[in-house]
């Protein structure tokens, strides 16, 4: 029993950022698979929990939320709404805000008389009341207003001759892909590139999936990659500021500080009155050196690296710097 | 009270949906009434996708039936339920509903959404299948899209007209009879710009021969919506028996219970979801014996392999069926 008491101590004290992370292996090995479950079930891990919720805010809330707006402004192809997607914005909208107010009601609230609403987010100090429908009634577009107000990146796929399509989204955190090049495109085609996938038939199989879930019906999954830097914006359209320090990382003494586990928590929803499936994304980093703090993490996270098939690690882009990550996990 | 107020258990079928209370009860035509459903405590219901439906749970049975508003942030839940003598015994139940009974209803379920992406819906109701065009309807002038109804029913016995009425305006024609429908219909099909998609809703044959009809005049199937069971119930179907051969037990399937109610009468945990053949979770493994598939799940081909059946809806064409239970 000494034991289970020493490591609750020992996991009391470490950061929020490692108590909080989704730390996704469950193993020592790592394969793709339709792992969806249901949203809003707290799952305990070695150093906490996560997942009891649907819209998750942290301690770097306003940060990220700042990085998303610069980014925007300076690249607004991050965001698009195809015309037919409008009410689809405006289900997320009056979705999402009263999960966010039912989940913390010290410093949230939303109303909603007929299509009027008013919104409070004690974090930000707002006040707001706006008409659903009426993209006018709000300080900006409606896509965008939502994205200054949850850290998730959100896309939505239409749902339209049993096919998903990718028609909306604001995705400023993108992890080597780009939102926009994927505008217009069936989930199929999205999902084109990824290895092993097709002969498994798990894209297809997960398409029928979503497009059965029922409006209302929320699920979600987890996904990860690597990440050179404290950066969540890894898109396509910044790889001239990314992509080269992957091949300089393996040598580098600052490795353990600077490379980091990048954790999504996917939700998939249904929405309920026009029935369009909700991809939220939902990005976490914890650096090496955070997750050596773990012992199990440490050890579970080095094996899956180091087992990892090589057109996986390619795909993922780490392969030039998964060994040295595994064997520095793996030392100890 | 009346024997229909909220049973004691809550049917498989609307198992984590909702206790609503019966807030008004009024006649829409002499065999047509419409119900309207709330939250006992006030709260907001789900939002719904239009032409949805709920399954409501009458006795020990549950039946399903079209909501007839735009289903955008409603606060309450309306349905019309026709009255048919011969029944199953749910549309009855129904009628003897007054205000202040409690039913278990299942959340909203989508099977006939809007394609977002029409920019003219061309709606096409028969009798009691205008419940769910009526949410089309609706939900389509909240949002902009223009939309038009073909509404048939006999002189005296049509429901929800004045709505249709007073939102539809010049975009509503009424037929009382099929020689005016069939030329209002070609009129229709053959004029309509490519960006407009159809919606159908009545007996089954009625819609057979509307979406035959469209076909046959060049629209795509992807143009093409019709809400399978929302006015035609399917027929009672002869009865037959299953064989469980695993549980070493035989059950009688009556004419007008389905396979899957027999089994749930018999204790049998089936996994299911929207009981209407669509969504392909009661599939059951078949050893012996051709099932008389009615479902829209199955591919055809799966469906000439007669291994599997969806027994929500699926009966037998032979007198025995062996199941793998």
């Amino acid at each position: 029993m000494s034991i289970t008491i020493d490591k609750e101590t020992d996991t009391a004290t470490l950061p929020e950022r490692i108590r909080r992370f989704p730390f996704p292996f469950l193993g020592d090995q790592y394969r793709y698979s339709a792992n969806v479950e249901p949203a809003n079930k707290n799952v305990p891990t070695d150093a906490g929990a996560w997942g009891a919720g649907l819209i998750d805010i942290d301690e770097f809330y306003h940060q990220e939320i700042a990085d998303r707006e610069a980014i925007l402004n300076r690249d607004p192809s991050r965001m698009a709404v195809l015309p037919h997607m409008r009410p689809a914005v405006w289900d997320t909208i009056a979705t999402l805000l009263p999960a966010m107010a039912a989940e913390n009601p010290d410093i949230m609230s939303f109303h909603r008389e007929g299509n009027t609403c008013r919104w409070h987010n004690g974090l930000q100090n707002l006040d707001i009341e706006f008409t659903i429908g009426d993209d006018g009634s709000l300080p900006m577009e409606p896509l965008r207003f939502l994205g200054t107000q949850i850290q998730d990146d959100i896309v939505l796929l239409d749902i339209r001759d049993n096919t998903m399509w990718l028609d909306a989204g604001l995705v400023t955190f993108a992890a080597d892909w780009s939102f926009n090049f994927d505008v217009g495109m069936s989930f199929l085609e999205i999902h084109g590139p990824v290895p092993r996938v097709k002969e498994e038939n798990i894209i297809s199989r997960a398409e029928q999936f979503l497009m059965r879930l029922q409006p209302g019906e929320q699920f979600r999954r987890t996904n990860w990659t690597m990440t050179v830097g404290n950066r969540l914006d890894t898109s396509t359209e910044t790889y001239p500021e990314w992509g080269p320090d992957r091949g300089t990382i393996a040598a580098d003494p600052d490795m353990p500080d600077k490379l980091h586990l990048r954790v999504e928590v996917q939700h998939l929803i249904r929405l309920p009155h026009t029935g369009v499936l909700l991809f939220l994304i939902r990005s976490y980093l914890l650096p090496l050196r955070d997750i050596a703090k773990v012992p199990t993490w440490r050890e579970k996270f080095g094996h899956v690296l180091a087992e990892l098939p090589e057109d996986m690690a390619e795909y993922k882009g780490i392969i030039r710097y998964r060994k040295a990550a595994s064997d520095w996990l793996l030392a100890g | 009270m009346t024997i229909t107020a909220l049973p004691i258990t809550a049917h498989p079928a609307v198992e984590g949906g909702l206790q609503l209370e019966v807030t008004d009860v009024s006649p829409q035509t002499e065999s047509i009434v419409s119900i309207t459903l709330a939250d006992p405590s006030g709260a907001r219901l789900p939002s719904y996708v239009p032409g949805s439906h709920l399954v409501v749970q009458y006795g020990s049975g549950v039946n399903a039936y079209s909501l007839t508003g735009s289903g955008n942030g409603p606060t309450e839940y309306t349905i019309s339920v026709l009255r048919v003598e011969d029944g199953a015994g749910g549309s009855v139940a129904m009628h003897q509903l007054g205000v202040g009974d409690r039913v278990y209803v299942s959340r909203p379920r989508s099977a006939f959404a809007p394609a977002s992406t029409a920019t003219h819906h061309l709606l096409i109701a028969a009798g009691i299948g205008i419940t769910p065009v009526l949410s089309h309807a609706r939900a389509a002038a909240d949002r902009g899209t223009t939309s038009s109804l073909i509404y048939v029913y006999r002189t005296g016995a049509g429901a929800h007209v004045e709505e249709a009425r007073e939102l539809l305006g010049p975009g509503l024609t009424e037929c009382s009879n099929r020689e005016s429908f069939q030329k209002v219909l070609t009129e229709q099909l053959t004029t309509q710009s490519l960006g407009t998609h159809l919606y159908v809703c009545g007996p089954t044959a009625f819609m057979d021969s509307v979406l035959d009809q469209a076909r046959e005049l060049g629209w795509s199937s992807a143009r093409l919506h019709s809400e399978a069971f929302g006015a035609a119930e399917l027929e009672d179907g002869e009865p037959f028996t299953v064989n469980l051969v695993r549980s070493g037990i035989k059950l009688d399937v009556p004419s007008g219970v389905s396979l899957l109610e027999t089994l749930e009468k018999a204790g049998k945990t089936i996994p299911n979801m929207c009981r209407k053949g669509i969504c392909g979770e009661c599939v059951l493994p078949v050893l012996r014996g051709t099932p008389q598939h009615r479902d829209l799940y199955l591919t055809e081909q799966e469906k000439a392999e007669n291994t599997t059946m969806m027994c929500c809806v699926s009966r037998s064409e032979d007198p025995e069926l062996e199941l793998d239970l």
